[in-house]
């Protein structure tokens, strides 16, 4: 499975290293909250709800240079949008990945 | 550039922010996770520039382009390019940014907006009269269907900004002109006139009462800018 990394975020801070932190810390804050969003919404079968979660959630998963895993949240959300769960496992196991990842930092 | 940036994801809002540090032209206002509060300042205040980001619950950006008057530039922020097509309907949208923004693409956008915002202002102070013809004495001919109404100018009590036309309240009649507040601002004498905000000027000899961001012309209540306050309360002859 391709690994979360820092690239983008070193490629558009311009070296401002207080920034990465800033937006580091930002992503450590807000992550937790929008999985815990997906996971309530995708449970209740709000798969609407649940599809705006991953939406959101796929701008984090760009942010950590997952570029396949990209691909795989945008499918998820058009899934959802329609209420097939095709590809769930696929997406909560990006999550789980991002999440250890943040752990690390 | 006077800017505000509206997404409801706060790394979103940083890395904008950040971008735009990078320009000496742009400043960044206020930064707001939702439309909603972000209506209210811009009631108050007069923005050069948007970026909003369409995709946010209860209320999302296409939702609250529609509902701004007299909308200033806009410059979308997205993770869905589906929007595009529908964006693009809107005279204020400037470009369309895909997230991950990458900064080469921002700077195409901030240059597009740039000339955009420097050309509406040329156009704003330029000495065309366009539908709005000279002044004789306390009046004003304004041109609707070729033909050349004459208003009286004291009997004016508000001018209100819609898209590419002015509405202009007197009296007696309602009149809609194909112009801007800018022109009109300069054609109506300066001690009986005051633009109160991006979107409207009014007589202050019909004010009624005014409260703490709004006054009340007739039965219209008209909001005031927070940076047109100072100026209003200079005006007035207050006890």
């Amino acid at each position: 499975m391709e690994q979360p990394n820092l690239s983008y975020i070193n490629s558009m801070s311009g070296g401002d290293e207080r920034f990465e932190e800033k937006l580091i810390m930002i992503i450590k804050d807000e992550f937790p909250i929008e999985k815990k969003d997906y996971y309530h919404n995708y449970k209740s079968n709000n798969f609407k709800l649940a599809a705006g979660n991953v939406h959101k959630l796929k701008h984090k998963i760009s942010i950590l240079g997952l570029e396949k895993s990209y691909e795989i949240a945008v499918a998820f959300e058009n899934n959802l949008l329609k209420g097939n769960t095709n590809l769930s496992q696929e997406f909560e196991s990006i999550l789980i990945n991002i999440t250890n990842y943040l752990k690390k930092l | 550039m006077n800017c505000i940036i509206i997404d409801d994801e706060a790394a979103s809002r940083a890395i904008i922010s950040h971008f735009c540090s990078s320009f000496n032209n742009i400043s960044v206002i206020e930064e707001f996770p939702n439309a909603i509060q972000a209506i209210k300042f811009l009631n108050q205040n007069e923005i050069d520039l948007i970026f909003l980001d369409i995709h946010m619950p209860d209320f999302n950006g296409i939702d609250f382009i529609q509902t701004l008057k007299n909308p200033p530039k806009i410059v979308l922020t997205t993770s869905d390019a589906n929007f595009a097509i529908q964006a693009f309907e809107y005279d204020c949208i400037v470009d369309y940014l895909v997230k991950p923004i990458a900064p080469e693409r921002f700077s195409k956008a901030i240059t597009k907006a740039n000339n955009l915002v420097s050309k509406s202002n040329l156009e704003d102070t330029s000495s065309s009269t366009e539908n709005i013809e000279t002044i004789s004495g306390n009046d004003l001919y304004v041109n609707i269907d070729r033909r050349l109404i004459k208003i009286d100018i004291p009997s004016i009590y508000l001018v209100e900004a819609k898209g590419d036309y002015i509405q202009i309240k007197t009296e007696n009649k309602n009149y809609t002109v194909h112009s801007t507040l800018k022109k009109i601002e300069d054609k109506l004498p300066i001690d009986l006139f005051l633009k109160v905000h991006r979107s409207f000027i009014i007589n202050i000899k019909k004010i009624i009462d005014i409260e703490d961001n709004s006054v009340l012309i007739k039965k219209d209540v008209i909001p005031v800018s927070r940076s047109n306050r100072p100026e209003l309360m200079k005006r007035l002859n207050l006890l």
